[in-house]
């Protein structure tokens, strides 16, 4: 990422230029200065105490910026609706060109987010002015102010995914054409609620009442972004918590680093094939991370002994499902995947614990969840077992189909592996300093290969 | 028993105090004198009949829907953002696109309280409300806001003001609101559960900084724009709020699965049979109650409550339990190392570092330790000696401890606990 490519140098440049153009009529045009300086402070202001972007957000282009525009979007569409095209592009430089970048190139990242939010504003004022926006802010002409209104807010929605559009082709090579009408829609619900917060301002702006009711407007904003940020550091620290209960279960069962995630995964890739809707193949997801989390409740010394167990010591480990149960009864967003934790060694034909429940009785859920934990189990290495190729443990799940799992689920995950192979690596394997068992093995060598 | 079925909460709460069962004289005076002005408003505004319909329609509509739109079970201070806008806008309202309004303060108090209601009737019809705390609430700070206002706008001497100084005047109005709404809210507060009135009004106050000026300043911005620019800017201003509400709703959500995941963390041990079924539990209350005695303010008590959650989970990583998971009788260093081994594991788990640093030094002597931790083994070593000893165990577990303030107790907290003990008649909630 070090360099930019000479094309995307040349794009921005001449996106540069274009904004150049837009500000020259400034000089012989009669501008209330005092309102572009103000703008251009508070919207340099906001941008200097933007919020961090969450913890996550990365997802692309769309993402970062929606969630960064908050309180600055409400300034520059004000701009747009109370100035003329060339004096709202300016009040845009002194923040973008002055804003905080994270990631380099700094300067070409600074002259390009100038340009393009000054080619935008400006193009947003101009359809504005057009339509005769100016004349029914000053009377307000309420129902038909919108319209120019909203007029502007398509135009700077439309221009700024073009050229966003434009820059990821150049300088990533990013496939963008079928990604454009996405990110237009994604831009333009949030666009659309601060241009009403702007178009409020414009109309303060002008009234009797001035400026100073105008700023008002800003602050529901701004505690509106602030409580999105803390909704995502929330949300973060609850993915941690969630990695350390399965942390805290892979630290007592020194072979099964990773198996949690893994089954997770596999969870998913079955859960996807039999068309399931998103929101069910989240928890199915959460279901198979969290499957063996009652094994807290094991013994240590019963989950790393080495050699046969004992009857006794049996029951005692096979009684982890019933505490994963009770430890994630309060859960409340888990839902379907509590009965998955419940259920997970249920056998079809009914020879299965803790209840030998068999056939449709046992829940959708926790079938898929016990073929993917059988199918991790088989292709990691454990202690009393060399990890076998993907052919040979789907050859073995579908023995088993029928009496232990399944069919339905097992020709999903034979499908879906197919599809999309089975890449095993864990992303975020943190080894924690507290196990002393023997290393985490990951033969990637055998499993790492897709089905045939 | 009373003969009401008590509430189940979400959260840890200490059980309720023992005078819970009659209404304390604060909280009736403040019923009675909201009920009464509500009925008072609602009379003569039927008998003079409503003063521009339009308008106290559309202000009625959007109390109404804000209040059908608000989230329950939620701990937020406000939890109807955009009802409790719209009702201070109605009562700053001085004029509807260029034209004075005539609607007085009885009026205003009638549209919020009708509206209110009428909004509410979902709630009730699932069982989550009225709560008649928060609507005796909302009706004495509207008609705060609008004895303050109707009268200076009525005779006319705003007008020579200008502009720009009557706004700065409506938002001076509705921060003395804000205060008057603080100092109610943390009065029935202290009347319903007799905590320090201090540290919930400093609360409330905190709480005032985040949706409280996003809902002053919307319904300045509202009152304001309507005079300007007619009803039409309601709608076009009520879509933002509504945004923030959104984002507060959806964040609310995300710490009541967080709080609950950090439970079933703590659980954990429990599952183990490393310590007692409920004790972490019991011990997040009692540590919750004790903070709140010590005037401990919101921010400190979350993390006292999830150090408190959490301050056995170093135990996970021990081969074998301790004798019924009581380690306020082993030896000091083999107690700080299960502490470090728990400040560990809470590490990872995301929550604030402060926390973690609780846990780790849950088992240093009281001279070292912050605030919280010292709650946090003061209230453990009870709950651990109170346990073992019978009906007199809460009795006999004081007195040791009291016996341990040299060193290892700080004498406030144990002071502390034994009032919180007091008023709930020196019994233990046990688990069911």
């Amino acid at each position: 990422m070090g360099s930019v490519p000479a094309w995307a140098r040349a794009y921005v440049a001449a996106v540069a230029v274009l904004a150049l153009v837009c500000l020259a009529p400034l000089t012989h045009l009669r501008v209330p200065w005092e309102i572009v300086a103000l703008l251009a402070v508070l919207y340099a202001g906001c941008e200097r105490v933007a919020l961090p972007p969450g913890p996550r957000g990365g997802g692309g282009a769309g993402g970062a910026t929606a969630q960064g525009m908050g309180t600055f979007l409400p300034v520059l569409l004000a701009g747009a609706f109370l100035l003329a095209p060339p004096a709202a592009a300016l009040v845009v430089l002194p923040g973008a060109l002055l804003a905080r970048v994270e990631q380099r190139p700094r300067g070409p990242r600074r002259i390009w987010r100038a340009a393009q939010l000054a080619v935008a504003v400006w193009a947003a004022s101009r359809v504005y002015g057009a339509l005769g926006g100016r004349a029914a802010l000053v009377a307000p002409d309420f129902p038909y102010a919108l319209v120019p209104a909203g007029a502007a807010v398509l135009t700077y929605c439309a221009v700024l995914t073009a050229l966003d559009c434009g820059i990821l082709a150049l300088a990533e090579r990013a496939p963008v054409r079928g990604a454009w009408p996405g990110l237009f829609a994604r831009s333009l619900a949030p666009v659309a609620v601060h241009g009403l917060a702007g178009l409020m301002m414009a109309v303060l702006w002008r009234s009797p009442y001035g400026p100073v009711a105008a700023l008002l407007v800003l602050l529901p904003m701004y505690v509106s972004c602030w409580v999105f940020a803390q909704y995502h550091r929330e949300r973060a620290a609850h993915q941690a918590t969630i990695r350390a209960l399965v942390q805290a279960v892979d630290i007592k069962d020194g072979y099964t680093r990773g198996h949690s995630e893994r089954v997770g995964r596999a969870s998913v890739l079955i859960a996807r094939e039999l068309g399931m809707h998103d929101e069910r193949v989240e928890v199915l997801r959460f279901a198979g991370i969290l499957h063996d989390v009652g094994k807290l409740g094991v013994p240590t010394r019963l989950l790393r002994k080495d050699g046969p167990l004992t009857p006794e010591e049996r029951r005692v480990i096979e009684l982890h499902p019933e505490y994963g149960h009770e430890m994630v009864r309060g859960i409340g967003f888990l839902g379907e995947a509590r009965s998955a934790i419940l259920h997970h060694h249920e056998r079809l034909d009914g020879s299965g614990y803790p209840y030998g429940l068999a056939g449709p009785q046992i829940p959708e859920f926790a079938r898929v969840v016990a073929v993917a934990d059988a199918f991790d189990a088989m292709t990691s290495t454990r202690s009393y077992s060399r990890a076998r190729p993907v052919p040979a443990a789907l050859d073995e799940l579908g023995r088993c189909a029928g009496t232990q799992f399944d069919p339905r689920m097992v020709a999903a995950l034979v499908r879906a592996l197919d599809r999309h192979g089975w890449h095993p690596a864990v992303t975020a394997d943190t080894a924690p300093a507290v196990a002393s068992g023997r290393p985490p093995a990951h033969p990637s060598g055998t499993v790492g290969r897709g089905a045939p | 028993m009373s003969t009401t079925a008590p509430r189940r909460e979400a959260r840890v709460r200490p059980s309720r105090p023992a005078s819970a069962g009659r209404t304390p004289v604060l909280l009736g005076a403040v019923h009675g004198l909201a009920l009464a002005l509500a009925l008072l408003a609602l009379g003569a505004t039927l008998w003079d009949g409503v003063e521009e319909r339009g308008t106290a329609l559309a202000f009625g509509l959007l109390v109404a829907v804000g209040e059908l739109a608000r989230w329950s079970g939620a701990e937020e201070r406000e939890s109807a953002p955009l009802g409790a806008a719209g009702a201070l806008a109605y009562a700053l309202l001085g004029e509807n696109a260029g034209h004075r309004t005539g609607h007085g303060v009885l009026q205003v108090v009638a549209v919020v309280v009708a509206a209110a209601l009428v909004g509410c009737v979902p709630h009730v019809a699932r069982g989550t409300g009225p709560e008649p705390d928060r609507l005796a609430r909302r009706v004495l700070t509207v008609a705060f806001a609008a004895v303050c206002f109707q009268p200076l706008h009525d005779q006319g001497r705003l007008t020579q003001w200008g502009g720009p100084a009557q706004a700065l005047l409506l938002v001076a109005l509705l921060v003395l609101t804000t205060l008057w709404d603080a100092v109610l809210a943390a009065a029935t507060a202290r009347a319903r559960t007799r905590w320090p009135f201090g540290p919930l009004l400093r609360d409330e106050l905190r709480a005032t900084l985040g949706i409280g000026s996003a809902v002053c300043a919307t319904g300045v911005v509202m009152a304001l724009a309507v005079a300007v620019a007619g009803l039409w800017a309601l709608p076009v201003f009520s879509l933002p709020l509504l945004l923030t509400q959104l984002s507060f709703r959806r964040y609310a959500a995300v710490r009541v699965t967080y709080r609950q995941t950090i439970a079933s963390l703590a659980r954990a041990t429990e599952i183990a049979g490393y310590t007692p079924a409920g004790h972490a539990r019991r011990v997040a209350a009692l540590s919750r109650a004790v903070g709140r005695e010590l005037g401990l303010s919101e921010p400190d008590l979350t993390v006292l409550e999830y150090a408190a959650l959490m301050h056995d989970i170093g135990q996970l990583s021990l081969l074998d339990p301790v004798p019924a998971g009581a380690t306020a009788v082993l030896p000091a260093e083999e107690q700080r190392r299960i502490a470090l081994l728990g400040g560990a594991v809470v590490r990872q788990t995301g929550v604030e570092a402060e926390v973690a640093v609780v846990v780790e030094r849950q088992a240093d002597p009281y001279r070292e330790q912050p605030v919280t931790a010292r709650i946090v083994r003061t209230v453990n070593a009870f709950e651990e000696m109170a346990r073992e000893a019978g009906p007199t165990g809460p009795l006999a577990a004081l007195e040791r401890l009291r016996l341990g303030t040299a060193r290892d107790y700080q004498p406030e907290v144990v002071e502390s606990l034994a009032r919180v003990l007091s008023r709930a008649g020196l019994t233990l909630p046990r688990s069911g």
